[in-house]
């Protein structure tokens, strides 16, 4: 491979990070060390920068559950109250004087509340989730004013919030207001920004992007989307408890308007500003948005009117550019430098940052390099139970019977193949096989244990799973990102809370991932981003997903559709070799590739099975020819 | 202490309250049922009626004026939104949608108070619906009773347009299938602009016939917003049955717990949403696969 330029700068760039693993943590802190020497100049007052930290902590968590998870929450306000509030009611009516300790307990009572709260909020998503949150936090600031003003001081919110103060023995560390607070809370977000960054780059963030991505495909490679979206909408709470309280410390005073909707809103609109899905974005939004509203209010005297600018630039971003300032430098930067426009949240998610430019450019190897099989089960076992068993299976739409009480069963290291004319519910059988949809009767049995009506997650947990006859795959990140995804969900079960671990410290993900890649021959294509794949590519993705999570039993819906000839020859080859030493069952209308790849073919037709046999007795049957060939042998082609 | 008649009373301003619910939230239901498009500026555009029909009142001195004022300017507002803005969102990701919305009604918002300033303004009923009404074992406001009968006509008049026009037999089938109404033909590009249109005015009919009862501030809708979205939540997206039902449902829980104590009335709202979204997630009337 030649080794263009653009190239070998993303090589280095790729072992520069590789030996500073801790390149953005250390510019933050460095950013957080030098801004009380330069931003002075720039004309902002150290309260200004002390509220821009309190927005940009309160918008790290934000951004975990907007930018990374893609749960828009307009009802962050209600945890940001919250938090402030449990914390100042305990610094200034109970007698507790550790601030830290008060701001813990706010953080874990706002965090409890995310927990109660998302089990409403999240029985629905898109914009039901949207409208609820927004009912939510209205409800809070209702109840804080009303129901609870004895313990909350109601519209006087409450007075007397006093500030850090550490007694190390020897000397005793004061925060007082300005910049000597400014260290409390740079260190505070600083700590955010550590944490916050290795979510997003454990495993549990990955999964986040996988299902802010599609939810629908993370489901069924087995994880539990709706688990770690409640893990998100936690942390969000948690971030948000926190800077409620920490507002309180930096006004001495505990506003009651922190529960108001217009923070929610000050909220959204800062991080959609700053750049969404950067963790960076919602600190720059809060900096534009605190420093505008100072400058259009006292330099330019207009009055009331600054937030009328503010909401006309929020418009034109939100038009022009998507994912905000930092996002926009990023692309800027990426372009500069040569390289194709990714989005910066893959490179704070993944340390590696590699682009693969000419990667296409490469001539594909005819056929991937597939490890040995481990074991063969190659004649298969008739005394054996089945693998899968479905009995009476029947899917009725209204009046359309869609399946009708389908037998079928599959024994261990078979390779079956399903025909059948289009509409025959070949499609609607698999779906009811791996409880994609619940069958109107009848019964599935896999590996023995009786799997219908499951949910779709926990049958491929199992070890059943499919591929799509539509793609549906993580359209915004690369190749490897889709693998270790699907990866993840057999090596760590449908849902594991280990938010600080590194993606690379997962046993054996690695290794997964680099056999998957290679079986489907997109080894060279790894980093590439899915939306610059060729179809052909996409196809064999699709298949990718499926076999990462390394079923016992494998379904594939049409893996050869809309494919050119040249592609069907080659991926027929790699069903051929991937189906060595697993049970499969594939669907087609190819049926000269089906018959040369299957052991077994089940004929559907109208939702029934018309014939089942191998493949030289269904070219051989009279009653295929009639139904499917229309009596004619050899039209048919494709 | 609580007495019959004004428990009743209390019922006629949840019917009342709960008509307008109703018809605000059928435009933004119809709106979201057909574009896909959650109109988060949905209260500012309530908020604009109001004053559209004030500065017609001030011009005219006529109430019916001031409606018609009201309602046309919020009609074409939306249009223009949708022209300029909106339909550039259909193809991008809901929470872009949900922002851009978000930011248009702030900017509303922060229109009129620029023109308006902040102060509370008021348009008197007009004067055959002045005073009030001896109802025999009560007296109520007459301009309450008007807005019931007001916001129901407005609500039948929206009802033949989509249940007896070939526009409504579009919008209908585009609430149920969009994909399969764009494959027939049919030219959804105008259409989506009439529907956003039409969802705005009814959001700015609202805005103007409520004036009288309520004094307008800039931030009127607001509250208004997170009401119809519990409406919404209740009836079912998409439903314009549906948005009727939990507008009036939404109305008598306001009205009737603010009877025993008006800091509980949200509380309230709340609970029923959350009750619906337990026992039937997809909202009353609302079907299984919009989302």
């Amino acid at each position: 491979m030649a080794c263009s330029a653009p190239q070998a700068a993303s090589k280095r760039k790729r072992v520069m990070f590789k030996q500073r693993p801790f390149l953005i943590e250390t510019l933050t802190a460095i950013g957080l060390i030098i801004a009380p020497f330069v931003l002075p100049y720039l004309g902002f007052a150290p309260n200004t920068v002390n509220r821009i930290l309190v927005w940009g902590l309160f918008g790290l968590g934000f951004d975990i559950l907007f930018g990374f998870t893609g749960l828009l929450s307009f009802g962050q306000s209600a945890f940001y109250g919250t938090g402030g509030f449990v914390a100042a009611y305990l610094l200034t009516q109970t007698g507790f004087s550790n601030v830290l300790g008060a701001l813990v307990i706010g953080m874990i009572a706002a965090a409890v509340t995310g927990y109660l709260v998302g089990l409403i909020a999240l029985r629905r998503t898109g914009i039901y989730f949207a409208m609820i949150t927004v009912a939510i936090a209205e409800v809070f600031f209702f109840v804080e004013f009303n129901p609870l003003s004895a313990w909350t001081g109601g519209e006087n919110g409450l007075p007397g919030v006093p500030m850090p103060s550490f007694n190390l023995g020897f000397t005793t560390l004061e925060f007082t207001d300005g910049w000597s607070l400014y260290q409390f809370l740079a260190l505070c977000y600083f700590v955010g920004v550590v944490i916050a960054l290795r979510i997003v780059r454990s495993p549990v963030g990955a999964i986040f992007s996988a299902i802010r991505d599609n939810p629908v495909r993370a489901a069924a490679v087995g994880h539990n989307v709706h688990g770690y979206k409640l893990t998100a909408f936690v942390i969000a709470a948690a971030y948000a408890g926190f800077a409620g309280g920490l507002l309180g410390v930096l006004q001495a005073f505990m506003p009651p308007d922190a529960f108001t909707f217009d923070t929610s809103g000050q909220l959204v609109m800062q991080t959609a500003i700053g750049g969404r899905g950067t963790l960076f974005g919602p600190l720059v939004g809060a900096a534009v948005w605190l420093f505008l509203q100072d400058f259009l209010q006292a330099a330019l005297g207009l009055g009331a009117a600054w937030k009328l600018v503010l909401g006309v630039v929020f418009v034109l971003l939100v038009c022009f550019l998507r994912r905000g300032i930092v996002g926009g430098l990023a692309d800027l930067h990426h372009r500069l430098a040569g390289k194709r426009t990714r989005p910066p949240q893959r490179q704070l998610a993944e340390p590696v940052v590699a682009g693969q430019t000419a990667a296409g450019d490469e001539p594909m190897r005819a056929s991937a390099s597939v490890p040995p099989p481990m074991h063969r089960p190659a004649v298969t076992d008739s005394s054996s139970p089945p693998l899968l068993q479905a009995s009476g299976l029947t899917k009725r739409y209204g009046g359309l019977v869609a399946n009708n009480n389908i037998e079928f069963s599959v024994r261990r290291g078979e390779l079956l193949g399903i025909i059948g004319p289009n509409g025959a519910g070949k499609s609607t059988f698999f779906k009811m096989l791996t409880c994609e949809i619940g069958p109107s009767s009848g019964r599935i049995l896999f590996d023995g244990r009786d799997i219908t009506g499951m949910h779709v997650t926990d049958v491929s947990q199992l070890g059943l799973t499919k591929s799509y006859q539509v793609n549906q795959l993580f359209t915004g990140l690369t190749v490897r990102e889709n693998i270790v995804i699907a990866a993840l969900a057999r090596l760590r079960g449908k849902f594991r809370l280990d938010l600080l671990r590194k993606l690379d410290k997962v046993e054996g993900l690695e290794k997964r991932v680099r056999q998957t890649l290679e079986l489907v021959n997109l080894t060279a294509r790894a980093d590439t981003p899915v939306s610059e794949l060729a179809y052909g590519e996409k196809r064999r993705l699709e298949i990718g997903l499926a076999l990462a999570t390394s079923p016992s039993l494998l379904l594939l819906d049409e893996p050869l559709a809309g494919m050119s000839p040249r592609e069907r020859t080659e991926t027929v080859k790699l069903l051929k070799s991937i189906g060595q030493n697993r049970t499969m069952i594939v669907i087609d209308h190819d049926m000269d590739a089906l018959f040369e790849l299957a052991e077994r073919v089940t004929v559907l037709q109208e939702g029934r099975v018309l014939v089942e046999g191998t493949p030289e007795e269904i070219r051989k049957s009279a009653a295929v020819q009639e139904a499917y060939l229309g009596g004619i042998h050899g039209v048919l082609d494709a | 202490m609580i007495s019959w008649p004004n428990f009743v009373s209390q019922l006629f301003n949840g019917l009342a309250l709960g008509a307008l619910l109703a018809l605000i939230s059928s435009g933004l239901t119809i709106i979201y049922g057909t574009l896909g498009v959650l109109n988060l500026a949905h209260g500012a555009m309530f908020m604009l009626g109001g004053y559209a029909g004030y500065v017609g009142y001030q011009y005219s001195g006529s109430f019916v004026a001031a409606v018609a004022a009201g309602a046309i300017f919020v009609m074409i507002l939306g249009v223009v939104m949708e022209r300029v803005v909106i339909r550039h969102f259909y193809h991008r990701p809901n929470e872009d949608q949900l922002l851009v919305t978000f930011g248009l009604g702030i900017c509303f918002v922060e229109i009129v108070r620029l023109f308006f300033s902040s102060q509370s303004l008021s348009v008197p009923p007009p004067p055959l619906f002045q005073g009030i009404t001896n109802l025999g074992f009560m007296y109520y406001p007459t301009y309450r009773l008007a807005v019931v009968g007001i916001v129901a006509i407005a609500l039948g008049v929206l009802f033949l347009l989509l249940y007896r026009t070939r526009l409504g037999m579009i919008v209908r089938a585009g609430i149920e299938d969009s994909v399969m109404v764009d494959s027939l033909g049919i030219n959804v590009d105008r259409v989506f602009m009439v529907v956003f249109g039409i969802g705005a005015m009814a959001a700015g009919f609202a805005g103007i016939v409520n004036a009288p009862v309520v004094s307008l501030t800039p931030g009127v809708g607001d509250d208004i917003l997170v009401e119809t979205f519990v409406v919404v939540v209740i009836g079912g997206v998409g439903s314009f049955p549906g948005a009727i039902l939990g507008g009036l449902i939404a109305g008598e829980i306001i009205s009737i717990t603010s009877m025993f104590n008006p800091s509980y009335a949200y509380v309230m709202l709340f609970a029923a949403m959350t009750l619906v979204l337990v026992v039937r997630p997809h909202g009353l009337l609302g079907a299984a696969g919009r989302e």
